[in-house]
């Protein structure tokens, strides 16, 4: 890649002093995020998506914090970044979208009120040039007669429209980046499709890059372009969806796939992982993943697994599936 | 075969309104939510039937009917022929009572945090008088569990592991019917196929019947035989899994498969189907569904349809054929 | 912030006591420098009230015992007439200050502990049902502690008090004062408890595992005794001790008015109010000593709920 990513991050490590010992929910995870990209980040509840997109944009809750590692934004360290000038980067060039709409926005404003002022706080705009910008913001994201909502409250939007004005409100500063966690995790089929949709429209057409949190690989497959495993705090495989989702190498990844119910499969008993992600404060001396896996070896008991750096190989595991010998046999 | 639950002209209204004074003051009306509207379906013994739908559909409420924990407002529902809202035999309800049980959503919330898991488990039984003896251990190690874990509270177990708990629970009493609602929606994918699994297992043993209730269409087509679709309160289609999946007739169960995201749909550009739910308070005239589908015509506006049989599914639409 | 929350781990189960001491409750405790001093006050105080007649130096409320001629003697010095010596002073019927006190905070604290007692009693069973049940019972039940709550906790307990001691004959006044004083403090307080059950209450009836019990045809007075007020015990818990500081404050507030435990029984409201008769004629201590302690007393208990209502709520640890 010959363009800065818009946003880059090496090495990140999320640490949580308690008084039963350090945990690390977030250990030496590396990805990067191209403008107009989509980087799904999927794991089960537990393995750090979360706390990943929070310490990307500063959101950690002490006594968490990041202890090494670096967050660049368009080649910018902002990791270090505290108060005032964190606060700014945070709305002017990073939106969030959280999986409750209602707990994002502000109960007692309009929305028109809340859009024009986080507009007028990061452009340097006049205040009927923000309530023009926020209704065409409210029109972007699909709100019919948008001009007409500005004088609504939060309560007064449905679920599904409210999660717009939410996204509205990540997009009205014209972000470089947007943390998505789980914005779909709270709606309905139906109206999940449509923000689907409105998020990778907004995102090619504004060429903004997005980092979308969730656990549902389903979401994941339709929107993502690029998409990272995440397992007890590790990166457990990154690249490409076609090729995670289809030819996965890390065998967490191949079980999971397996374990959801395809329609294709029909009422075939469904492959399990044995177990359930160990808790943090009681990590296996091994690969994280080595207790549950059915190609553990005795090195995969003994040696943590090989962290992912972003140029070498895909799977953070020492006996990928799907590798490039089985790939050319195939072929 | 006669049907193990029956369920006949299911209505269950809430009231939802305001207190009097604000009602007086604002002048508004009394504001009833139709949660459940003239539904009617069977569940055969020894099968899988499954109610899906997305919120305020009203599969949980339906399933809560059948259980005998909201009253229903018109209808009856009959379990092993015997209507529990009319009976008044009270050995003939309790030994109906025995026969249902319940897996709920959210395993955190379905065992009491003070309870030793033993006393969870035999708490059907216990209520009833019967031995406990070995009970919730026999059980933990039935659901893959130890005998052990019978002494621990549900603090110590992850999410997986508790909604096997309320499985053995629920397996106490020696049921013949376990009415599931959303029991996996809350656990994670690898721990799901775990308790599918299971559950399908635990069927074929005992010869259990589930009554299956998921908004998950991927979860219901693996374990269900029959399919009800639910929208808005109302039955809109039934049939079974095969001929839901390669056919349905109803236009709201093709948005549905067409909106739920696919694993195997990499970057699919879908066209989202159009819309939200309506509001359950004053949902639209005639069909339901009419403002968001794209087949309706005038009647739809008008006339409510009725479910009809076309081929081996049941189907509420004008349109269908 | 769940994905952090990390338990004992399950491999080997470590011994009870081992357990207990390691578990969040008492390490949050022995980490609190604050709540372990309290403790330490508060279960001082109370040996000394229990055991106040094996500690006590004087009988005080033993008229054979008393020497009028000790009559004001200051602390820390022996008397002038009789050379007989009080840590604490004496007071104008020549009682040791040290062992009044002992004895007060006896009475004090049985009154305060009885009265909380009743209050929990009543406001637990009322905000249960309450909770539970809802419709008329609940509304009559919050309505009236509503009422309840217009007027000042110290009025009411005065209307008891004093419809109380109308209706007992003269003869038996004395004897009765401390249980009317109990009944008194206990009726004014029970609202806070049965508003906070009932508020526990309307969380907990709709999880999932009271609708299993409800499911399985268990009465809705054991679905309330058995699975629902084990889990609304904890704010209980923290709202007793507070109460605690309160009804002992109530009870000096009444006895200092006069309408609570009588002079032949003083509890600690009773000796600031005989102390403060002599305050401005420089016999300080009978009324310092006394009021020292209430405020100690109060203070720690008060501390030790403030920290007890951190160290149970889960959100905070």
């Amino acid at each position: 890649m010959i363009n800065t990513p818009v946003l880059s991050v090496r090495d990140l490590v999320v640490e949580i002093p308690t008084r039963h010992g350090v945990l690390r929910p977030v250990d030496h995870v590396s990805y990067d995020i191209a403008a107009g990209e989509i980087l799904g980040v999927v794991g089960e509840s537990g393995a750090g998506k979360s706390m990943t997109g929070n310490a990307v944009i500063g959101l950690l809750d002490p006594p968490a914090r990041i202890t090494s590692g670096e967050v660049l934004l368009s080649g910018q360290p902002v990791h270090s970044l505290r108060g005032e000038a964190l606060r700014r980067l945070r709305g002017k060039r990073m939106g969030m979208i959280f999986q409750d709409p209602l707990t994002s926005l502000n109960p007692l404003l309009t929305v028109g009120d809340q859009l024009a002022e986080t507009i007028i706080e990061h452009l340097d705009v006049s205040q009927s040039e923000a309530r023009r910008r926020a209704v065409a913001a409210l029109d972007e994201v699909g709100i019919p007669a948008a001009s007409q909502r500005m004088g609504s409250y939060p309560h007064e939007f449905s679920g599904g429209m409210r999660q717009r004005v939410v996204i509205a409100l990540a997009l009205c500063a014209e972000p470089d980046l947007v943390i998505a966690d789980e914005p779909t995790t709270a709606l309905d089929v139906s109206v999940q499709a449509q923000i689907i949709v409105l998020l990778k429209r907004l995102c090619r057409e504004r060429g903004v890059a997005v980092m979308l949190v969730t656990h549902d690989m389903g979401v994941i497959a339709e929107a993502a372009d690029r998409v990272a495993v995440m397992y007890a705090g590790r990166l457990a495989e990154l690249g490409p969806v076609r090729e995670v989702l289809g030819r996965a190498r890390h065998p967490y990844t191949a079980g999971l796939m397996a374990s959801t119910p395809l329609a294709s499969q029909g009422r075939a008993r469904l492959r399990q992982i044995p177990g359930a992600m160990p808790r943090l404060g009681n990590l296996p001396p091994g690969c994280a993943f080595s207790p549950r896996c059915d190609r553990a070896q005795a090195q995969c008991h003994e040696e943590p697994g090989p962290t992912l750096k972003r140029c070498d190989g895909r799977a953070a595991c020492w006996f990928p599936l799907n590798t490039d010998a089985t790939e050319e046999a195939e072929a | 075969m006669s049907p193990i639950i029956k369920v006949e002209n299911l209505t269950r209204i809430f009231d939802v309104s305001k207190p009097w004074l604000n009602r007086v003051i604002e002048r508004q009306p009394r504001a009833l939510l139709t949660a459940v509207s003239e539904v009617s379906f069977e569940v055969p013994e020894n099968s899988v039937y499954a109610l899906v739908g997305e919120s305020g559909s009203g599969k949980s409420t339906i399933g809560k009917i059948i259980v005998g924990l909201e009253p229903p407002t018109q209808g009856m529902v009959e379990i092993e022929g015997v209507d529990l809202a009319s009976e008044t035999d009270a050995k003939k309800i309790d030994a109906v009572r025995a026969d249902i049980q319940m897996i709920f959503q959210d395993p955190y919330a379905s065992l009491n945090p003070r309870w030793r898991v033993r006393d969870i488990i035999a708490e059907p039984v216990a209520a009833r008088g019967g031995k406990t003896d070995g009970l919730a251990e026999r059980l933990l190690e039935q659901v893959g569990l130890s005998a052990q874990d019978a002494n621990k509270y549900p603090h110590e177990f992850s999410g997986g592991q508790r909604q096997r708990i309320c499985i053995a629970r629920a397996l106490s009493s020696e049921p013949r019917i376990i009415v599931c609602d959303e029991p996996t929606s809350a656990l994670d994918v690898s721990v799901q196929s775990q308790v599918l699994n299971l559950m399908s297992d635990l069927r074929e043993e005992f010869g259990l019947t589930y009554l299956f209730i998921s908004h998950d269409l991927t979860v219901v087509h693996h374990m269900a035989d029959v399919i009800g679709v639910l929208y808005l309160g109302r039955l809109v289609e039934e049939a079974t899994r095969d001929a839901l999946f390669s056919d349905p007739k109803h236009p709201y169960t093709r948005m549905l498969f067409d909106a739920a995201p696919r694993m195997d749909a990499y970057g699919r550009e879908v066209d989202p189907p159009k819309g939200e739910i309506p509001d359950a308070i004053n949902p639209p005239p005639g069909c339901a569904f009419h403002p968001r589908c794209p087949l309706a015509v005038e009647r739809c506006r008008t006339e409510r349809p009725e479910m009809r049989r076309i081929g081996d599914t049941r189907v509420a639409c004008h349109m269908a054929e | 912030m769940t994905e952090t929350r990390i338990e004992t781990p399950a491999a080997p189960r470590p011994s009870r006591p081992r357990r207990v001491w390691e578990s969040d409750f008492i390490w949050s405790f022995r980490h609190s420098p604050v709540a372990v001093v309290s403790f330490v006050v508060v279960l001082l105080m109370m040996l000394g009230a229990l055991f106040a007649p094996l500690i006590a130096p004087h009988d005080p409320f033993n008229p054979a015992t008393l020497n009028l001629m000790n009559g004001f003697t200051p602390p820390g010095e022996a008397n002038q007439f009789t050379g007989e010596f009080f840590v604490l002073g004496t007071d104008d019927q020549g009682r040791d200050v040290f062992s009044t006190i002992l004895f007060g905070m006896r009475i004090s604290l049985f009154v305060g502990l009885s009265a909380v007692f009743l209050a929990m009693l009543i406001g637990v069973t009322v905000g249960l049902m309450a909770g539970y049940l809802g419709g008329w019972t609940e509304t009559l039940i919050m309505r009236l502690a509503d009422v309840q709550l217009t007027f000042p906790a110290i009025l009411v307990a005065m209307l008891i008090f004093g419809i109380a001691k109308g209706i007992t004959p003269p003869e038996h006044r004395d004897a009765m004062a401390i249980w009317v004083l109990i009944l008194a403090i206990g009726l004014s307080d029970w609202v806070q408890f049965a508003r906070v059950v009932r508020g526990a209450t309307l969380v907990e009836k709709n999880k999932e595992y009271v609708q299993a019990a409800r499911l399985i045809g268990r009465t809705p007075f054991s679905i309330m005794l058995r699975h629902i007020l084990p889990n609304v015990l904890n704010p209980v818990l923290v709202i007793a001790t507070i109460s605690l500081a309160l009804a002992i404050i109530a009870e000096a507030t009444l006895s200092f008015l006069g309408v609570g435990a009588p002079p032949t029984k003083p509890s600690l409201g009773t000796l600031i109010r005989i102390g403060q008769e002599f305050m401005f004629s420089g016999e300080w201590w009978i009324l310092f000593f006394p009021a020292a302690t209430l405020l100690a007393l109060a203070l720690s208990i008060n501390l030790l709920g403030d920290w007890l209502r951190d160290a149970l709520n889960p959100r905070l640890r």
